[in-house]
């Protein structure tokens, strides 16, 4: 057993036996011809880079690292990393003006939230989406995420004394959407974790999680990021005990895994620490603490997996909660990518592929004609609401929709 | 997390016993590391003789149609073997002479099926055969990516354009009375290999192609989303890790991506594969089980264990973890009481008698009704 372990090769790509399962499961190679595919873009392609950096190509920025091929390899390999690694390793041009806009999510927030009205009737303007599309080549069919005027930083700002009051305290990881995008979401798992008897505060310094930085050639950026998060958490953690919650599954899968993975920043001392908020939702409720549910609550729910939350494995804890509340009828989608994959629908040249890749989730979802479409990814969100018209909410928003109003 | 039964290993025999258990009222999990050997199936039971009673509506609740004749079918390179049971849409014959003349179809630019090798296989046996390739515009796309022309992305865009292929075809076909079709069908819309067979003049047989197999991977999705409506918890890409056992009793699992929270059960099924699923594993000194460190039945002698002519038959394939009568596991000898071990971990599967898929639905029904006895 030592031996397997001494020679374990990084990203264990050695152990890939060409079974070509992975191709079965990559979404972008149902639809994108130009994709060389997992295993080609992975495992086949690192022992030729290996060889001669000469071998990179350039078609690995279509993989949307959904990380759907590391789900389903029999092997243990961990292709998407491999192709993200490479990626980073090997790309030189430097990311353009349109990529760095799109991946500056904690930038763009700061500077639109103060202008929000104003940001956000822009952005709906047909002329303005033409503008986008012509000179910065942003897909004019898309609806741009709404800024909210205030931060949920600041309004959790304001309820300190109020939260730091509860017997238990978790540390919060909003991520950028909540912050600037909808603080409903914080608000939202602020009421449901109360309703536990558990106070709700910030970590010391958070920054954007990074994972749009990764995928569009600005990692470097990203590890600073990193290296802000990771001491903060560490911080929560080792000096106060803290777990640290999210309510995003890619914000979870980034801080848990692409840091050591992708970006060399060491969090093995915390990794277990940080958990998606069903999670630490259902082991309380499991361990005997109870929410109060209105008892004339009725919707129906269909869940969807985000791709990220299919690789954490940690879908079930989303779907074990939305089944405990009393009036759910709900249906389990299919798991399938729903095409978007953060900044990758919004690029022109993937417009089409996007949709292409979402439309039997799409489907699916209308032959179900659920109340609302329960995900916990936010760009998920946008890419249903936009293509299908149903209302998609994190769970966490429908457990606080069905707690009881205190009295 | 707790459950009725907890099983480890998403296959086959994994899912044949979850499904089997949650029609009988059962609350259980199946851990699955990656995806399956149903993603290599030829379509075929071979080795079973009947189909165990609870088998045939199993199946059909699940939308798999199966159909029985005992005769031969139609290998990948030209050969044939006995077989009865198999998915509806493979071939069974009386004889391996089954047409007179067969027109042999495969698309340009298509390499995972051996046009030239099942010709020649089917002269041996006394058939005439014409090979035509179709020049599909609509595959011309896949073409860009020459190494991604594989049997499931010609079949997704099958499922749109097979009434193409049947008017194709229907051009092509002189007076053969058999026409020969890689099996890229159906992928999603499972009525499309019937109503090609309607479509087409002549008997219409579809032969294996390089993996993944398009009948292997639509019966995985359709097995898997039956035991999801069931109610079965399908925990996909996750690993098990170590068990915790007390005195011959198994009380939880730790699985990798649910770490410190355990998966509690009242019985637990060892479903997880052969060597290819690393449900058995090796180092240059021992062939042992890496979940439960289970009773491993092998020759110490590990010159034994391969024969050097590669085709022959392996021994190691043999090799599987020991059990009782009841299929209870055995660790130093004495049987875990809520264990049972089913599947290709049982060894005695060998790839050239086709006795997988046999020996996964029969111990995997014979667990389940221990179970709920």
């Amino acid at each position: 057993m030592k031996l397997q372990e001494i020679t374990q090769s990084k990203y264990n790509f050695e152990e890939c036996m060409k079974c070509t399962v992975c191709t079965a499961y990559c979404p972008v190679l149902q639809v994108n011809p130009l994709y060389p595919g997992p295993k080609q873009a992975g495992p086949d392609g690192e022992r030729l880079r290996l060889k001669d950096p000469y071998f990179f190509n350039y078609a690995l920025k279509y993989c949307l690292n959904c990380k759907r091929c590391e789900v389903a390899c029999p092997s243990g390999v961990n292709v998407a990393d491999l192709i993200q690694a490479a990626r980073i390793k090997y790309e030189k041009t430097p990311p353009k003006l349109r990529d760095q806009i799109l991946a500056s999510t904690d930038f763009m927030g700061k500077l639109a939230r103060p202008f929000a009205p104003i940001v956000n009737g822009v952005t709906s303007l047909g002329i303005t989406k033409t503008a986008l599309d012509v000179t910065l080549k942003i897909d004019r069919q898309r609806t741009f995420p709404k800024y909210s005027p205030s931060s949920f930083e600041g309004w959790l700002g304001r309820r300190e004394k109020e939260q730091a009051a509860f017997p238990e305290k978790v540390a919060y990881f909003h991520g950028c959407y909540v912050n600037y995008n909808y603080p409903k979401l914080g608000k939202d798992l602020v009421k449901v974790l109360n309703a536990l008897g558990v106070g709700v505060e910030l970590l010391d310094k958070e920054k954007c999680c990074g994972i749009a930085m990764i995928t569009n050639g600005m990692s470097s950026k990203a590890a600073k990021n990193a290296a802000v998060n990771v001491a903060s958490i560490r911080k929560a953690v080792a000096e106060k005990g803290l777990k640290v919650v999210t309510t995003s599954s890619t914000c979870s899968l980034t801080l848990r895994d692409e840091y050591p993975h992708l970006l060399g920043v060491d969090n093995a001392d915390v990794r277990d620490s940080i958990l998606i908020a069903t999670r630490f939702i259902f082991e309380k409720l499991e361990k005997g603490a109870q929410l109060k549910f209105r008892p004339d609550y009725h919707k129906k729910i269909a869940y969807h997996t985000p791709c990220h939350m299919e690789r954490m494995g940690w879908g079930v804890f989303s779907e074990k909660l939305l089944r405990m509340i009393p009036g759910v009828e709900f249906t389990l989608l299919d798991s399938a990518c729903c095409g978007i994959a953060g900044t990758y629908g919004f690029k022109k040249e993937n417009y089409e592929a996007s949709q292409a890749i979402g439309a039997p989730l799409f489907e699916q979802i209308r032959s179900v004609n659920p109340d609302v479409v329960a995900c916990d990814c936010e760009t998920c969100k946008w890419q249903i609401e936009m293509s299908t018209g149903y209302p998609v909410a994190n769970p966490i928003s429908i457990l606080a929709d069905a707690l009881e109003p205190e009295k | 997390m707790k459950f009725d039964t907890v099983i480890i290993g998403g296959g086959l025999a994994g899912l044949v016993a979850g499904i089997s258990l949650q029609r009988k009222g059962q609350n259980t999990a199946i851990v699955s590391t990656g995806q399956n050997a149903l993603h290599f199936f030829s379509g075929s039971f071979e080795s079973l003789q009947e189909a165990p009673p609870e088998m045939h509506s199993l199946f059909e609740e699940a939308g798999i149609r199966l159909h029985y004749r005992e005769g031969v079918r139609l290998m990948p390179l030209g050969t044939f073997r006995p077989s009865c049971l198999s998915l509806e849409d493979i071939s069974l014959f009386p004889s391996e002479k089954f047409a007179r003349k067969v027109l042999v179809v495969n698309f340009m630019g298509y390499h995972d099926f051996f046009s030239s090798f099942l010709a020649e296989g089917l002269e041996k046996q006394g058939m005439q055969c014409r090979i035509r390739f179709l020049n599909l515009p609509e595959l011309e796309k896949l073409e860009q990516s020459p190494s991604e022309m594989r049997s499931v992305q010609i079949a997704r865009t099958m499922d749109r354009i097979w009434e193409k292929v049947v008017q194709e075809v229907r051009i092509l076909l002189k007076d053969e009375d058999a026409v020969l079709l890689p099996q890229v069908f159906g992928l999603q819309d499972t009525s499309v290999p019937g109503r090609i067979k309607q479509g087409i003049p002549a008997q219409v047989v579809f032969c294996g192609t390089l993996p993944p197999s398009v009948p292997g991977i639509r019966t995985q999705m359709l097995l898997k989303r039956r035991y999801e409506v069931l109610g079965g918890t399908y925990l996909m890409g996750d690993e098990a890790l170590e068990a915790h056992v007390h005195d011959g009793v198994v009380h939880s699992i730790r699985t990798k991506n649910l770490d410190s929270h355990y998966l509690e059960g009242s019985h637990f099924i060892l479903a997880s594969g052969g060597f290819f699923s690393k449900g058995l594993r090796s180092n240059p000194f021992s062939i042992y089980e890496p979940v439960f460190g289970l009773d491993v039945e092998y020759n110490p002698d590990r010159n034994a264990w391969y024969d050097k002519a590669f085709a022959a038959d392996q021994p190691y394939m043999g090799y599987g973890v020991k059990t009782d009568a009841q299929l209870h596991a055995l660790a130093d000898g004495i049987p875990l009481k809520n264990l049972y071990a089913i599947g290709s971990i049982l060894g005695q599967t060998h790839p050239e008698l086709g006795s997988a898929a046999g020996l996964a639905i029969r111990s995997a029904l014979e667990v389940s009704a221990q179970i709920k006895k």
